[in-house]
């Protein structure tokens, strides 16, 4: 069971053309390290997003890999210039087999 | 005689045992700075790695080792001709030395990531960019925890 909860994005809805856009993210997961014991001193196992990525227009724009030292829920912030009026499509995959993905869309002015 | 003998065996148990335990308890759960090392030229070969360029902020003191902030930015034009590629972060003493890898391109108009990460102990930790040219750089941070990361 993949435990991918909401994710949440917050970047501007329009954006001059040229302009880089700042994109904030964050996904609801435990980002469960697999050192941790319980309290009966089994450990954990591990459960963490493994990938996260973001397209604009169909093009990838940013690809993280996560290792279990990142936070529970994780943040990412980056940049993309805008360059059309897309959608930028945002997925989060997990060790599990879960995915969740998110997408928003940015008007660009010229 | 035979409580002597009995009392004999038991401190034989007894210290197996805790051998046993201690042997349980000491497990390799961090990485050493000769892990990191491995994971760096695991990663990047033989490639010189020069400081500079990129810059990791981290607080100086984090409270928390459970939820750090980082932010990375690499000094890039971000142009079709000279990007940078590649962000990686990289820790000496948390379990994995591998934190966090990030690709980007022109297309980003900044060199610059945000994120929270797990700080286990306090240590140096490390950004290393990768340009679209081949060339690497990297710097280092020293971070100071007063609660571990927990679990890490």
């Amino acid at each position: 069971m993949s435990d991918l909860g909401p994710a949440r994005v917050r970047m501007p809805e329009t954006a001059k053309r040229g302009d880089a856009v700042e994109v904030r993210t964050m996904i609801t997961h435990p980002m469960e390290s697999g050192f941790r014991l319980n309290n009966v001193g089994q450990p954990i196992p591990r459960h963490i997003v493994q990938s996260f990525t973001c397209t604009y227009g169909g093009k990838e724009v940013f690809r993280a890999k996560l290792h279990p030292s990142v936070s529970t829920n994780p943040y990412f912030v980056f940049y993309v210039v805008a360059t059309q009026s897309a959608d930028l499509i945002f997925t989060w995959s997990d060790d599990r087999g879960g995915v969740a993905t998110y997408t928003a869309h940015l008007t660009v002015n010229d | 005689m035979k409580s002597v003998d009995g009392q004999a065996q038991r401190r034989k148990v007894l210290r197996a045992l805790a051998t046993g335990v201690c042997l349980l308890v000491i497990r390799p759960a961090t990485a050493t700075p000769e892990s990191l090392a491995a994971a760096l030229r695991e990663t990047f070969g033989d490639r010189p790695i020069t400081p500079g360029r990129v810059k990791l902020e981290l607080p100086r003191l984090a409270e928390n080792g459970n939820v750090v902030p980082v932010t990375v930015t690499v000094d890039s034009p971000m142009t079709e001709q000279d990007y940078c590629e590649r962000i990686y972060i990289f820790s000496e003493l948390n379990p994995l030395p591998r934190v966090l890898e990030v690709q980007l391109g022109p297309y980003n108009g900044r060199a610059r990531i945000s994120s929270r990460i797990r700080v286990g102990t306090s240590q140096k930790m490390s950004a290393v960019a990768v340009m679209n040219d081949g060339s690497i750089w990297s710097a280092a941070v020293d971070i100071e925890v007063t609660v571990s990361g927990c679990g890490l």
